[in-house]
Order: C-alpha cells, then sequence, then structure tokens
C-alpha cells in the first residue's frame, strides 16, 4: 500500500508521547483535559479506548485524528512527527493516513451510498476512475449493501448508514480508522453486526482500529484496551475477551 | 479539474433546492433589471439624439463673430480700463476659402461627408399668406449625407434644380402648397420665386414650419453671398468625437467650431443625467443581489457545518472547501444571469408590442445587445463568486472537530 519499495513498513503506527491538551489557555476557565498521555499503537492492531465521560476520550482521538492540535508532547504517526504541520499538510496527511467512523454516521445527505464512498477518491483526485468506482462498489458489497449502493443515507437504516461509514473509511486502505462510539446510536443487533463487519474488515484489511466505546462487551472484543480517566491513561493492555 | 469541488457545490445546491431557486430568481430579476435599464435607456437615448441629429449636422463650422474692439489706447501699465462697447449686429458672412477647406476636412478619418451652406432669414408667401422661413441653400446629394434628407421626404421627390425648392411639411400646410406649386420667397431686397419639387419631414414641427431648402447658388443670390457659405455642415462617424474635432478645429483654423453637443448643452446634460441615475440604479441593484447571494450562502454555510466539518476531516483542505461554496456563487450567479438575460428579453419584448404611441407605434426601438446581455450576466456572475467569498472563507476556517460535534 503505502509502503516504501523493498522494505517493510515500520511496526508502530502511532506513537504519543506526553501528549497534554489544554483549553481556553489564558481564560479563568482554561482546563487542562489530557495529562501527559502516551500511548503507542503498532499496525494492524485492533484497540479499545474507554473511559467514563469526560474523561478526555474524544478529545485524544481528535488530536490523534489530526483533527485538533495538542498543548503540548510529541506524536507520530506513520512517520511523520505531526506536532509542526501546519493545517495543509495535517489534512493532506489525514487524507492520506486516517479513515473515519462517527457515531452519528456522518454521511453526506444528498450522496447516494456509493457516492458517499467514493468521495475520498474524488477529493484525492478530482475525479473518479473506474477502477475506484469498481473499488467501492467491492467495499460496499463486502459490508453488505451490494444492493443499497444508489440509495441515499436517509433511505438507509441506522445500521445499514454504518455499514457505508465503515466502507467510506476503509475504501482508501488507510493505515488506521478511527471510530468514535461506531455503535453507540444503533439496537444491540445492529451494534453487534457492525462490529463483527469492524473485526472482518480489520481481518482482511490488516487496517489499525481506534475504537472509543462506552460499551465494557464491545471492548472486551477488541486485541487490547486502553482507559482513559480524567485525562490519565490508567490502564494499557489485553482485552479479557468476550467474557469480561 | 474542480470535480469534486463541482460535485459537492451543485450536491448542496441541489440539496437547499427551495433556497438555491429563490435565490437564482433573485438574481435573475436583478440581471433583468439592469439588462432591461440599460437596453431601454441606451434606445431611448439613441432615440433622443436621432432624433436630435436628424435635422441637425455633427458639427458645424461658421465665420467668426463680428467684435467691436476698442479704439482707445491700451491703459498704463498695473492698471486695466474698463471699456463698454456695444455689441455689433451679425450680418451674414461666408466662410472664407471654403472651397479649398471643404478637402482639407473630407481628408480627416473622423469625417463622413461635408456640406457647404448658405443659410438666411426670410419669408414665404403665396397670395396673400406670408410666413417667415429659414432658408438654406445646399446641395442636395452632400447635404443628403448630413441628415437623411431624401428619406424625410413625406410627398414629392427630393430634386434641387435652379428654380426649385423642398420645404417643411408645416410650412406647406400654413401655405397650403403642394407639391409642384410655387412659392414666392423674400431675402432682403431680393425676390425669387420657386417650384415646391418635395415636402419633408424633419422630425420637429417647428423646422417643418419654417424650413426651406434651395439650391446653394439660389441661396448665395438671395443672401447677397455669391459663391459664398454661411456654414460648413460635418457629420462625423463617431458622433460623440464631435467635441474633440471642434476643440481641434477652432485651434487649427480661424472659424468658430460648434458641435452637436455645444448646440444641445441641455439635451447633453439631461442625457448625461440619465446615464448616472441610470449606473446608480444598476449599482444598487448588483449590490442588492451581492447581499441576497451572500446571505444564503451564508445560511447554507450554518446548516453544512456538520457536512464541511466530515469532509475536512475526511481530507478536504480548506482550499477545497473555500472552491466549493466559491462555485456555488458563480453558478447561482450564471443560472441567475441566463434566466435574467431571458427575462429581459422578454420584458424588452412586452415593451416594444404593448406600449404604444399616440400613432400606434411603438415608442421607440430598444434592443438587448448580446454584448450588453454578456457583459450584464458576466457582472452578475462575477458579483455571484464575490458574494460567495465571506460565507466561503467562513466554511473553509471552520474547526472540523467543532462541526462534527454539532
Amino acid at each position: 500500500m503505502n509502503a516504501p519499495t523493498g522494505a517493510a513498513p515500520p511496526a508502530v503506527l502511532l506513537e504519543l508521547d506526553g501528549v497534554r491538551k489544554r483549553y481556553n489557555v489564558g481564560l479563568p476557565n482554561e482546563a487542562e483535559v489530557l495529562h501527559g498521555v502516551s500511548l503507542r499503537i503498532d499496525r494492524g492492531e485492533f484497540v479499545a479506548l474507554i473511559g467514563p465521560s469526560g474523561s478526555g476520550k474524544s478529545t485524544l482521538l481528535n488530536i490523534v485524528g489530526l483533527l485538533e492540535r495538542m498543548t503540548a508532547g510529541r506524536y507520530r504517526i506513520d512517520g511523520v512527527e505531526v506536532s509542526g504541520l501546519d493545517d495543509a499538510a495535517l489534512t493532506l496527511r489525514r487524507r492520506s493516513t486516517l479513515g473515519f467512523i462517527f457515531q452519528f454516521h456522518h454521511l453526506l445527505p444528498a450522496f447516494s451510498a456509493l457516492e458517499n464512498v467514493t468521495l475520498p477518491a474524488l477529493m484525492r483526485e478530482g475525479r473518479i476512475t473506474p477502477a475506484q468506482r469498481e473499488r467501492a462498489r467491492a467495499v460496499l458489497a463486502a459490508v453488505g449493501l451490494g444492493g443499497a449502493m444508489n440509495k441515499r443515507p436517509g433511505e438507509l437504516s441506522g445500521g445499514m448508514q454504518q455499514r457505508v461509514a465503515i466502507a467510506r473509511a476503509l475504501v482508501l486502505e488507510p493505515p488506521l480508522v478511527l471510530a468514535d462510539e461506531p455503535t453507540g446510536n444503533l439496537d444491540t443487533v445492529s451494534a453487534n453486526e457492525v462490529f463483527a463487519l469492524m473485526r472482518q474488515m480489520h481481518a482482511e484489511l490488516k487496517t489499525s482500529f481506534l475504537v472509543v466505546t462506552h460499551d465494557p462487551r464491545l471492548a472486551a472484543r477488541c486485541d487490547r484496551v486502553i482507559e482513559l480517566v480524567d485525562g490519565r491513561l490508567v490502564h494499557d493492555g489485553p482485552a479479557a475477551g468476550p467474557a469480561r | 479539474m474542480l470535480g469534486f469541488e463541482t460535485r459537492v457545490a451543485t450536491r448542496f445546491l441541489r440539496e437547499g433546492r427551495m433556497q438555491t431557486l429563490l435565490i437564482i430568481i433573485g438574481v435573475a430579476a436583478g440581471v433583468a433589471v439592469v439588462a432591461y435599464i440599460s437596453a431601454l435607456i441606451s434606445g431611448l437615448q439613441r432615440n433622443t439624439i436621432e432624433k436630435t441629429l436628424g435635422a441637425q449636422a455633427h458639427l458645424t463650422l461658421s465665420p467668426l463673430e463680428d467684435v467691436v474692439l476698442s479704439a482707445r489706447a491700451p491703459a498704463s501699465a498695473g492698471t486695466t480700463e474698463l471699456v463698454q462697447t456695444q455689441p455689433r449686429a451679425q450680418r451674414p458672412r461666408s466662410i472664407s476659402n471654403w472651397q479649398l477647406l471643404v478637402p482639407l476636412l473630407e481628408a480627416m478619418p473622423q469625417v463622413v461627408a461635408v456640406s457647404p451652406m448658405v443659410s438666411a432669414a426670410g419669408l414665404a408667401t403665396r397670395g396673400e399668406a406670408s410666413k417667415a422661413i429659414a432658408l438654406m441653400g445646399v446641395d442636395l446629394d452632400r447635404y443628403d449625407r448630413i441628415v437623411g434628407l431624401r428619406a424625410k421626404v413625406v410627398d414629392g421627390r427630393a430634386r434641387l434644380e435652379p428654380g426649385e425648392g423642398i420645404i417643411g411639411r408645416e410650412l406647406a400646410d400654413d401655405l397650403g402648397v403642394r407639391v409642384g406649386d410655387r412659392v414666392g420667397i423674400v431675402t432682403g431686397g431680393v425676390t425669387d420665386s420657386l417650384r415646391v419639387t418635395a415636402l419633408v419631414d424633419l422630425g420637429v414641427r417647428e423646422l417643418n414650419r419654417r424650413t426651406v431648402i434651395v439650391p446653394l447658388r439660389t441661396a448665395q443670390s438671395l443672401a447677397a453671398l455669391p459663391g459664398g457659405a454661411t456654414s460648413l455642415d460635418l457629420t462625423l462617424a463617431d458622433i460623440w468625437s464631435a467635441q474633440t474635432l471642434a476643440d481641434h478645429l477652432a485651434a487649427r483654423w480661424p472659424y468658430k467650431a460648434e458641435s452637436w453637443q455645444q448646440s444641445n448643452a441641455q439635451l447633453v446634460s439631461a442625457l448625461n443625467a440619465q446615464s448616472v441615475s441610470t449606473a446608480v440604479i444598476r449599482g444598487v441593484v448588483m449590490v442588492v443581489v451581492v447581499l441576497g447571494i451572500a446571505s444564503v450562502l451564508v445560511v447554507s454555510v450554518v446548516q453544512k457545518r456538520r457536512e464541511i466539518g466530515i469532509l475536512r476531516a475526511m481530507g478536504a483542505t480548506q482550499g477545497q472547501v473555500l472552491r466549493v461554496f466559491l462555485l456555488q456563487g458563480a453558478i447561482v450567479g450564471a443560472l441567475g444571469s441566463a434566466l435574467g438575460v431571458l427575462l429581459a428579453v422578454l420584458l424588452i419584448w412586452a415593451f416594444t408590442h404593448f406600449v404604444r404611441g399616440s400613432d400606434g407605434l411603438p415608442l421607440f426601438n430598444i434592443t438587448l445587445e448580446p454584448a450588453l446581455a454578456l457583459r450584464v450576466a458576466a457582472i452578475a456572475t462575477v458579483c455571484g463568486v464575490l458574494a460567495a467569498v465571506a460565507p466561503a472563507r467562513r466554511a473553509a476556517r471552520l474547526d472540523p472537530a467543532e462541526a462534527i460535534r454539532l
């Protein structure tokens, strides 16, 4: 995929070192929500990020997703130190390295399922080649939406919309997919199906996943669990398995 | 090129269909008003100028007026003596060397036609009736190129052989003459008689009531100016160059050069005021169009915050988001312009078909020149893009993390 010719990509996909995040710096209501978080995710890992509300999960996910800047610390992703990059460089890195799955699917309502999935290619190259269109069809078929490609998000169920979001996140095969409560808005059956699909795609594509979830049962089905409490990393280890 | 931006911009516009439709109609109304007013005013001005210049030259050269010079010796240095003199009565005088001047003027690139004229005041008599007239002696072919005399003939056939004359329609009515009848002409102490070959309508009733056109030689003898010409009338390729040429000629030769603008100063002022008013109206309409597009796009940016956040999270650059909204402005401007031009054509058609004068004919001819339509459409499209600049910048600067959280 993005590997240098003749050499395997390094095992470490991302590495955070002493990352701090403060809001309202210099104001009376200044608050630090991340207090020096350090963590490392290797290629091909399926990691859960758990923690109570207000623990800083979303902030950490936004920093990992290059959507927010950290106040202090170091962050390397795919071999590149990103703390000094400007907005344009961060955007291009986000485009080439990351896929996103949000809690409320966040599809573009004016575009069909297929168009939503081809958007990343269109954004990157300004056009969609027949091969890219075929690739999008194949990914949509792989997430079980072969018959709903031309439907708009409004015509799909919540579970189906989340499947489209998964297809969109994976279509360009980024090294890392960030999922923010991907099943948080779904009923139990749909949530299980969507999570199973993510695991299946992970197994097939070897893409790394960082999944923010409140659901301990889902976290238990990940390879590794990172727990954040009050902006500090309090646990990082293998998941206990489905019985946890 | 711009495939992503175009696709997203058109989808955003289609998504807010009613909003898009309303703003396109707004732009169309603005463009239609601007195009229609421009065509109307330009038609009105063209018509006014054509009617005004239908009976007069673009530029007239005549002898300098006689002035009275003080016979007293100049005042000593450092003092000024104010001398009151009575203006001298002006008598008909010929332009000196006019025969040599004509080819020089004709050689000028701006000059289309030159026609010598002898003009004098007099009386036209028929039986016991007599009317004050303005006698004009001309060479018919040359004069025709100045005012299009032949096209103004309403009865008879324009011909000016010795002993023949052309008179205004109202003068013919006043004197009770028809084509072929004879009319007496009296100027000073000279009397002559001529046969009317044609009646003309010069477009102005007062002119028709006093115009008598005779051969140049006849007028020379009636005005006691043998071989002379009281003025040279010029037609120019560009009527708006008349004043510049008049200034140039007056500086070059010792003649009085008067442009049509000078002899119609009030008309020119009115036309200028009209042009300024039209420009103000056009400017205000365009500002309204810009504000309309901008307000709709500002609302659109607020409505599309989440989508913008998603696109930014997916890797859309600030430039791409900026261009999405600029394109929306351009599309709305272009579609509104196209519709507006069609609307203007309809308005012009309605004006020329339903607004008629007392004679049942259209008041004047107005057309929407393709160049004007294109210019208005291009300006509206550019306005659309300009209107989109502020909302587009706002959209591009949205914090993606914050936009997604909403």
